[in-house]
């Protein structure tokens, strides 16, 4: 086990560098540089000119080194404009030579600068993931049990009338992706035209103080839309289980019905969904941007949109490394939560 | 022009249809609630041996909800049906079920020759002995006639582009303020914050959908099932390989890929051109390997086929991914391509780096699914017997294995469609790729969502449409799946 553990971090640290690497990349192309020259100087440059800015920078050196610079493991470009302006990789708006250390990667701990929001990288994300986290918390809270409920109670009676209208409720949700079903809820709940004023159009206020009426459109959509696929997994497996040989056993010995739900299925019913739910995670965090942006709640998936659209490379890499360490996490511990889970793994 | 209402000489029909409704969501209640507490059905012997089951409350409660669904049903078709006889006279309902008379009659035409036909045609035959397939095939077709048709301008009322003023934000059934000749004289849904059609929009956003998303699926499944075969066949280091591959792209936030492919900077570097070039290369190598492997034992046939077949995929290609004569062409350097006097086709960029990169985030979910399959059947005795009879590992991958996956693979075609609809409606939300003024659902969507507090009408209809398009995917799926286990 601890051999295994071992090598999925290995895997996950490489899959981390590459895809960084792809970020980078990507970022650093001359087109992005262009529009960032451009954003953080002066919009009507020349193209010499915005030469001139990236060449004072150091954002012309070849790719590999920058990545080594952001990395942490080649030393920071540093430079002394004409003007006297001291810049470089390390450097914040008013630092000197002095006060800047030679490397500066994230070895050291240090994510860089936001270009956009003119702060500390690892301040940011923090902050945003906090909001982020907090949202999460709620949808999880709301998403999983109303999806196990659903997939237990439309599985344990397969083809009953309960079974056909969870099922099809389960299918609507998860034909409802997120910017849907939040237009239509906006529409019903918060439009001064319908008339139903129940919630809050935007999320705006929940950042700091989270109320039922701002705070529930938001988490509602995003679980809507992952619910229908645990409830289904949920079904499928729980169906599964209840024609199983010793569900039948437990039938013929005069075991009541609530009692072999409860007692005898439900446990082996529920392995198959904590995969399920654990791999939902990606899933999430695409939900959670959607709805960032539509309820107008500035989390991580806000920055991501906010970095992204503005060319913040260091915001940008920072962001994707902490999603590539959550899906990664998140298919590690449905792995070791499987073995766990699972006798028959667990012992072969 | 008076401004239409929603139903408008047909509203004698809505006190019925209130009353229906209103009878099965009851009776819908009260059947959930019953099949929980009440006692199941016995059922009776009969003393000359045959069964027969007991009325009950049940049985009545089974009886209304059918009732109250045929009725609902029944009245929801009355007003389709009176719409397009009395057109603008029932209102906007009638008007737009009026424009859409050729979809009307093109799926009455196709539903009527299947199921005439339904024993000849195999499993999409089946389909239509599944309710649930049926309805999910009807919604799937109802938007695919309504892309067609309305490319064709059959359905659209009014230019999805143009502007007409006096019309900014007008809700649905405003009449224009001064129409001129042969124009089309109310705005059926409505007008946007920019003063066009919302209809309209709606209908065109379909055809860009309809044009999309099924054949970058089917290049996603290409790509997927040329690199998943060997890789579940042959096991060993080219699965390591392939699968850390994949995995790397799954692990991507989708978002975050889009936002770094699919913008202006990205596609004037000429990155997009490259994975077009790459990804593209698949379905060639699928139909080359696919015939050679069941021909080359005939080379006589072999030959001119795969000169024919691989001469019109390459033809295809080239003109696929050149634009202008050239392959990739930026300001530092170009690639020559195909000559314009042989190019078939051009794709806008902005289209072709959606595409890409909507290929290139499904392919590797396809590559694992075909993987896993290809783990499961190469176990069994039919691939031990074509390797006994010394078949290549190619023809027992395309020939054995493949044909005998198609059942999940189908279904999850449906789905991935479905899927794939939804990730192009995420990129017009984002307003990543397509032209701002396109009339795709996503787009229209995130401009309708600024102004929603105030007017609805922009932002529900492509809303509902997205929705229903992708429910008709995921029923469609569902039925087949339900078919193909009957075997």
């Amino acid at each position: 086990m601890g051999l295994f553990i071992l090598r999925r971090f290995g895997v996950m640290l490489l899959t981390a560098l590459c895809l960084t690497f792809v970020v980078f990349f990507l970022t650093n192309l001359y087109p992005n540089l262009e529009k960032l020259a451009k954003t953080q100087g002066n919009q009507r440059m020349s193209d010499e000119q915005v030469e001139a800015w990236l060449e004072n920078r150091g954002y012309l050196q070849p790719t590999l080194v920058k990545y080594g610079q952001w990395l942490g493991v080649m030393p920071g470009f540093q430079n002394t404009l004409e003007d006297g302006q001291f810049v470089g990789t390390c450097t914040r708006p008013g630092s000197t030579a002095e006060e800047t250390s030679k490397y500066c990667g994230v070895l050291q701990g240090d994510w860089g600068y936001s270009t956009v929001f003119k702060d500390e990288v690892g301040k940011i994300v923090g902050k945003r993931l906090g909001n982020t986290g907090y949202l999460m918390f709620w949808v999880l809270v709301l998403m999983v049990p109303s999806a196990l409920i659903v997939g237990v109670l439309a599985g344990m009676r397969e083809g009953s009338a309960l079974d056909r209208s969870l099922s099809t409720f389960s299918i609507i949700t998860t034909a409802t992706p997120e910017y849907v079903s939040g237009v239509i809820f906006i529409a019903i709940f918060t439009s001064s035209t319908v008339g139903l004023k129940w919630f809050k159009g935007t999320a705006t206020q929940a950042m700091d103080n989270p109320t039922f009426e701002n705070f529930f459109l938001p988490v509602l959509t995003i679980a809507l839309y992952g619910m229908g696929y645990i409830a289904r997994m949920t079904r499928a497996s729980m169906t599964e289980v209840m024609t199983a040989q010793y569900i039948r056993t437990a039938r013929l010995k005069g075991v009541s019905f609530s009692n072999i739900v409860m007692k005898h299925a439900l446990r082996n019913a529920l392995i198959a969904p904590f995969t399920v739910i654990m791999l939902q995670f990606p899933w999430l965090l695409n939900g959670v941007v959607i709805v960032e942006t539509l309820f107008n709640y500035k989390g991580f998936g806000w920055a991501l949109v906010q970095a992204a659209g503005n060319n913040d490379i260091q915001l940008l890499l920072a962001i994707s490394v902490v999603s590539v360490f959550v899906v990664l996490i998140t298919q590690l511990i449905s792995d070791i939560g499987y073995v766990y889970l699972n006798p028959r793994i667990r012992i072969s | 022009m008076e401004p239409l209402t929603w139903t408008g000489s047909i509203a004698f029909l809505n006190p019925l249809l209130m009353v229906a409704l209103a009878v099965l969501i009851l009776s819908i209640v009260v059947w959930i609630i019953a099949s929980v507490f009440l006692p199941e059905q016995q059922l009776i012997v009969n003393p000359d041996g045959s069964v027969s089951s007991g009325g009950g409350a049940r049985g009545l409660i089974q009886m209304v909800l059918y009732y109250s669904f045929l009725g609902s049903v029944g009245l929801a078709v009355a007003y389709l049906v009176l719409g397009v006889l009395m057109g603008t006279n029932a209102g906007i309902v009638g008007a737009i079920s009026q424009q859409f008379m050729p979809v009307w009659v093109a799926l009455i035409i196709m539903f009527a020759m299947s199921i005439a036909f339904k024993r000849r045609l195999g499993l999409y035959g089946k389909l239509y002995d599944s309710p649930i397939g049926m309805i999910g095939f009807g919604l799937v077709m109802f938007w695919v006639f309504t892309g067609i048709f309305g490319a064709l301008d059959l359905i659209v009322t009014h230019d999805p582009l143009s502007q007409l003023s006096g019309m900014k934000n007008k809700v649905p059934g405003t009449p224009l303020p001064n129409p001129e000749d042969g124009q089309y004289a109310w705005y059926l849904l409505g007008g946007d914050n920019l003063a066009r059609d919302v209809f309209s929009r709606m209908v065109k956003g379909a055809w860009v959908v309809v044009q999309i998303a099924p054949l970058a699926t089917m290049f996603a499944f290409m790509v997927g099932i040329t690199l998943g075969l060997p890789a579940g066949y042959y096991g060993g280091r080219l699965d390591t390989f392939l699968s850390f591959l994949a995995n790397l792209i799954l692990a991507f936030p989708v978002i975050l890929l889009f936002y770094l492919l699919v913008t202006p900077e990205i596609v004037a570097t000429g990155v997009p051109n490259y994975m077009a070039a790459v990804l593209f290369v698949f379905p060639i190598l699928f139909i080359g390997v696919l015939l050679n492997s069941r021909y080359y034992t005939r080379p006589n046939f072999r030959t001119p086929l795969l000169i024919g077949v691989l001469g019109v995929a390459i033809w295809l290609y080239l003109s696929l991914i050149s634009t202008d004569g050239y392959i990739i062409n930026t300001e530092a350097y170009r690639i020559w391509g195909l000559p314009t006097y042989l190019d078939l086709f051009d794709i806008p960029g902005g289209i072709l780096v959606v595409f890409v990169s909507v290929v290139f985030v499904n392919s590797p979910t396809v590559f694992r699914i075909v993987r896993g399959l290809a783990l499961d059947i190469k176990t069994r005795d039919y691939v031990a017997a074509a390797q006994t009879r010394g078949e290549g590992p190619w023809y027992i991958m395309l020939w054995e294995i493949l044909p005998n996956a198609r059942g999940p693979l189908i279904v999850d075609f449906c789905l991935r469609i479905g899927y794939t609809t939804i990730l192009l409606g995420t990129l017009g939300f984002f307003g990543l790729g397509l032209p701002p003024e396109s009339p795709d659902w996503g787009s229209t969507i995130n401009e309708g969502r600024k102004l929603l507090s105030i007017y609805l009408h922009p932002a529900l209809p492509p809303a509902f449409a997205l929705l229903s398009l992708v429910l008709g995917l995921n029923l469609l799926a569902d039925g087949l799946r339900e078919e193909s286990l009957k075997d």
